[in-house]
């Protein structure tokens, strides 16, 4: 259970490992703004093209997109039968009540299910070709403006990485406790509902218990080296703005201003 | 010189009425390993929380390499003592082992290209270089005290305590780190004080102090403590082995010396009574 990798990075050499996380972390958002400029087929097979692009600068198996999507698959679906049904307009095939399957219906339906599909292949990119670490460390330095408005910038991004550090001790510790339980015969995911939800009772009350214990530890053994609070420290980790991510940055800029030409007004 | 100076020191904790310590006293030379031992509830762990400013004493004088420990000093004589906890997860703060041995650097605002050589060397040293990139998960326990310890060294501090820092690990891991702490007391002269319920280890020390109820019951060199079986039974510690081989060689009538033996000594006195037979 300890080998639980959080966010599924893979590691890897490719120009997108390389990146900064920052120029990740942006193009990430820009995407998912400039995919709601979208609304023609041919505008969707632009920035499929870009989506597709990307994963194949990044060298990872497409498996992993594909997994990206299942656990969302339901979502999905729900979103696109309510498009479907939902919304009139164009030849109507079939009608029922407050329902109609119309053929702007289609349309829509399946412009959404591009724009999710496309959506997560890009943000499962960025957890795929990013370390979870890195990822706060961007989000830091993003975040770095609100300082201004007393945000505790460093402060948060201490601990996020903190948090993302002790996922996997803390799901060592889950295993333990179960064991542990088990062998005092609880049942884990038996019985009825009502069943299931009181035997986590005896998981979560020690659990609880021993995140408090080391959350204590944690703070004397970081006070005894040190640390007093985010402001004036130096940092070990940095980030190089290369000429790759100016390049990325390009790509995305361009992709837009051609969505905006081949989009209808 | 003495490096650590404890005077008429009062302390409980907030919640509690008795007193943890009632006008105490202690000494730590420079350069001295000092090992503290007691059974639980002693008042090991407050005495070096004290120390380190972690605790703050009701009223008595605490001196660190000449400086007297007050609110104001405080960080400055945290900067002196590397500490070393006994649970080798709850003391890791990066993400990574070098980040983690990075933490303390950043702390106290130490320019980066420093900060890039001091990681490399304090890892080196304690052996875990090839690991730098490793995550906590995929260490053993003594590979992560290693790693706390590398922390420490990085700080270039004047004092190592080490807080039952090896009670948690396996005897291989035990032994690294202890053989690390000797090399830092012998080369480097830095001062260690060990807090501790290995008799092994504590035999290791120049001088060990043994606190029953925040006294000092016995201050001593090793030899002298752990030659008095009764004594050390009482205050709730196991006799090391070689005492314990005495006590039975005694009980098949033969004829054992009465200081305090090491491992090392009781055997080269085996293999010295057996060819004179």
């Amino acid at each position: 259970m300890g080998k639980v990798l959080l966010g599924r990075y893979v590691p890897g050499d490719s120009i997108v490992h390389q990146m900064d996380p920052r120029a990740k972390l942006i193009l990430s958002f820009f995407f998912i703004i400039i995919i709601f400029l979208a609304n023609n087929w041919q505008s969707y097979v632009l920035l499929l093209t870009l989506t597709i692009g990307s994963i194949m600068a990044a060298k990872v198996n497409f498996a992993f997109f594909i997994k990206g999507v299942r656990p969302l698959i339901w979502l999905i679906l729900f979103t696109v039968l309510l498009q479907i049904f939902f919304s009139s307009g164009g030849t109507i095939f079939w009608r029922w009540g407050p329902f109609n399957l119309s053929y702007f219906g289609l349309i829509n339906g399946a412009y959404v299910f591009c724009r999710f599909v496309l959506i997560i292949f890009m943000s499962t990119l960025l957890t795929l070709t990013t370390a979870p670490l890195e990822i706060a460390d961007a989000l830091e330095k993003l975040m770095m403006p609100l300082k201004k408005i007393k945000v505790p910038v460093y402060e948060i991004s201490l601990m996020l990485s903190i948090a993302l550090r002790f996922v996997p001790t803390l799901m060592d510790e889950t295993a333990k406790i179960m064991n542990a339980q088990r062998s005092r015969g609880v049942n884990f995911g038996e019985g009825n509902i009502m069943q299931q939800i009181k035997s986590v009772v005896p998981l979560l009350v020690p659990l609880f218990v021993s995140s408090f214990n080391r959350a204590e530890d944690l703070a004397t053994a970081m006070e005894a080296r040190g640390y007093r609070g985010g402001e004036g420290r130096t940092k070990y980790r940095v980030h190089y703005w290369h000429t790759s991510d100016t390049t990325g940055c390009a790509v995305f800029v361009i992709v837009m201003l051609i969505l905006l030409f081949v989009r209808h007004w | 010189m003495d490096m650590i100076e404890v005077k008429n020191l009062i302390f409980k904790y907030p919640q509690q009425e008795v007193y943890n310590f009632n006008n105490f006293n202690l000494k730590v030379k420079k350069g001295e390993w000092l090992a503290i031992i007691g059974h639980n509830g002693s008042g090991k762990s407050t005495l070096v929380r004290l120390i380190d400013g972690l605790l703050a004493p009701e009223s008595g004088e605490i001196t660190v390499s000449g400086i007297k420990l007050t609110p104001e000093t405080v960080w400055d004589v945290r900067s002196k003592i590397g500490m070393v906890f006994q649970n080798p997860d709850n003391q890791f703060v990066g993400a990574n082992v070098e980040d983690d041995v990075a933490f303390g650097l950043e702390n106290a605002a130490i320019p980066r290209e420093e900060m890039l050589i001091r990681v490399k060397q304090a890892l080196e040293r304690v052996g875990m270089w090839k690991f730098a990139d490793h995550e906590p998960v995929r260490l053993s326990g003594g590979q992560k005290q290693r790693v706390a310890l590398a922390g420490v060294i990085a700080l270039k501090p004047e004092i190592v305590i080490l807080d039952e820092a090896t009670s948690m690990l396996d005897p291989e891991g035990r032994l690294a780190v202890l053989e690390i702490i000797h090399e830092l007391n012998r080369v480097e002269h830095l001062t260690v004080i060990s807090i501790t319920h290995d008799i092994d280890e504590a035999s290791k020390a120049q001088r060990v102090v043994v606190l029953d109820d925040g006294k000092v019951v016995q201050d001593d060199i090793p030899a002298e403590i752990f030659s008095h079986r009764a004594g050390l039974i009482k205050i709730g510690l196991e006799p090391p082995f070689s005492e314990k081989l005495k006590e039975e060689l005694i009980k098949q009538g033969i004829k054992v010396p009465d200081e305090y033996l090491t491992k090392e000594g009781m055997v080269d006195w085996l293999w010295q009574l057996f060819s004179k037979q």
